[in-house]
């Protein structure tokens, strides 16, 4: 089956995946067309960073079906290679390489992997770098970067694969309050320029502002969703509803 | 106003424990030089040979391969469990009999590893066996969301292994690493047993035939030790500072 623009370029159908005994998702299934931007929310251990890690395939699910770009994540043949040239992924701890200079580190994945012209990786990651609003931190190691700066470093890196999907696992929630904006400001400038994005995130008047979806999951499950503004004020579930009111 | 060699004639003359042969006779110079020669030889091959063991054996470790990792394991136990110079005396005396010989004239009966290719293949083992688990050490001390954010990227299991995991691993490993090559110097002695012509072997040598030689000899390879280990530590260290990463692990 080849994949067409008008088909959804992420699809969740119920799936399930445990770590041992223990069952995280229970039948999750969500569709994400191009460029949308969704956002999950939900109380820890709920599960929502289990769901993003599933779709570039860090973890593996025992039932259910996810497809990018039509593409069959679970198959045992997936070309895992492939399927992470396509989906780009940041982490809530950054996960740079601290051994790599800011531009080493955009540079390493497009050169190692695509085996890219090196010039041309060069100009792609310093535009990068200026894009995250880095300019004049290109020679700076990781440990010489403040929080904020290594996580947009983190979001150039990820850039730089030129994806067509982005995930978002909690990218804000290791950072003081006041280098959460600047993060935030640069996936703003992502979702406005057409990436499709899925951010896991415990920022609610982000999600409002920037979402087309909100998730809600509680106990391996999708209680409720729908776009921001029906989401956030008119919540049915008792569930979302608490959850809602310890948040806002 | 007496010259160099005569002051110390002169003083194996009246003191007959202090001769310092080596100083004043050539040929006595000579074999210690050759054994000085042998011995930065040996270490230089040993230190190599045992740090690609190590490499190669800390990464057969991670491997998918269950085989592999046993026969690492296997290794590692038998070489750090047992002493170093029982190992040497098995290689050359064992093993020795079982490795092909050639005949140069048709007299001579050459085995085709010398006594000198046991020792640095005996001792790198040795060594590597410890430089594995160093490394080894040092590859799970890297964080694995640092390996997930490479494999994310795409990169495959090596690429992950020699662009991120390897580079961080040897910065953590450098300092014991140290240790166990300066152990390894020091324990190139041991090929003495298998008569390996090193500095200690030679040494013995020049004290056998001049007895009066003795105390000087002994404090000549104390020196002599104390400065080898000491250009090692010193580069080593050199190497450890040059290998710091700005604003990690500070």
């Amino acid at each position: 089956m080849s994949w067409t623009p008008d088909l959804p370029i992420v699809s969740l159908k119920d799936v399930h995946k445990s770590f041992g005994d223990f069952e995280v998702l229970k039948g999750v299934s969500l569709d994400v067309m191009k460029g949308e931007v969704i956002c999950i929310i939900g109380p820890s251990g709920s599960g929502k960073s289990t769901l993003i890690r599933c779709i570039n395939a860090l973890n593996d699910i025992q039932r259910g079906s996810i497809t990018v770009e039509g593409q069959e994540v679970s198959d045992p043949k997936l070309d895992k290679l492939a399927l992470r040239k396509k989906v780009g992924m940041v982490f809530q701890q950054y996960n740079l390489f601290p051994h790599k200079t800011a531009l080493e580190n955009v540079m390493m994945a497009p050169l190692k992997v695509l085996k890219e012209d090196p010039r041309t990786v060069e100009d792609r990651a310093r535009s990068l770098i200026k894009k995250v609003r880095l300019e004049g931190k290109e020679d700076n190691y990781p440990g010489e970067l403040s929080g904020g700066q290594q996580q947009r470093v983190a979001i150039a890196r990820s850039l730089a694969m030129r994806p067509d999907v982005m995930l978002f696992d909690e990218v804000t929630a290791a950072l003081d309050p006041e280098t959460v904006k600047e993060v935030l400001v640069t996936i703003k400038d992502l979702a406005a320029e057409g990436m499709t994005c899925i951010l896991v995130t415990h920022e609610m008047g982000f999600a409002r502002e920037v979402a087309d979806h909100i998730y809600f999951t509680d106990r391996g499950v999708i209680v409720e969703h729908g776009p921001p503004a029906s989401f956030f004020d008119e919540a049915k579930d008792p569930r979302t509803k608490e959850f809602l009111s310890q948040i806002l | 106003m007496i010259g160099f060699e005569e002051f110390f004639r002169e003083l194996a003359a009246e003191h007959a424990r202090w001769n310092f042969i080596w100083l004043y006779d050539e040929k006595q110079a000579g074999r210690i030089l050759s054994g000085l020669w042998m011995t930065i030889q040996l270490s230089i091959a040993c230190v190599i040979l045992s740090v690609i063991i190590g490499v190669v054996g800390a990464w057969a470790q991670g491997a998918h391969n269950r085989v592999l990792r046993a026969l690492v394991q296997g290794y590692i136990q038998f070489f750090r469990n047992t002493p170093p110079l029982v190992q040497l005396l098995f290689f050359y005396f064992a093993l020795g009999q079982f490795t092909p010989s050639y005949s140069p004239d048709g007299w001579l009966e050459v085995p085709i590893i010398s006594n000198v290719g046991w020792a640095i293949i005996s001792l790198s083992f040795f060594a590597g066996a410890f430089n594995v688990e160093i490394f080894r050490a040092g590859i799970e001390a890297v964080p694995d969301s640092t390996v997930e954010a490479a494999e994310s990227l795409g990169m495959t299991r090596t690429q992950t292994y020699r662009e991120v995991v390897f580079p961080l691993a040897l910065r953590v490993s450098i300092p014991s690493l140290n240790n166990n090559l300066v152990n390894l110097v020091k324990t190139t002695t041991q090929a003495y047993a298998i008569a390996v012509p090193e500095l200690l072997y030679e040494s013995v040598s020049v004290w056998n035939d001049f007895p009066s030689a003795q105390n000087p000899t002994m404090l000549l390879l104390f020196v002599t030790y104390i400065l080898l280990v000491g250009i090692l530590v010193m580069g080593m260290n050199r190497w450890e500072r040059k290998m710091r990463i700005p604003g990690y692990g500070q």
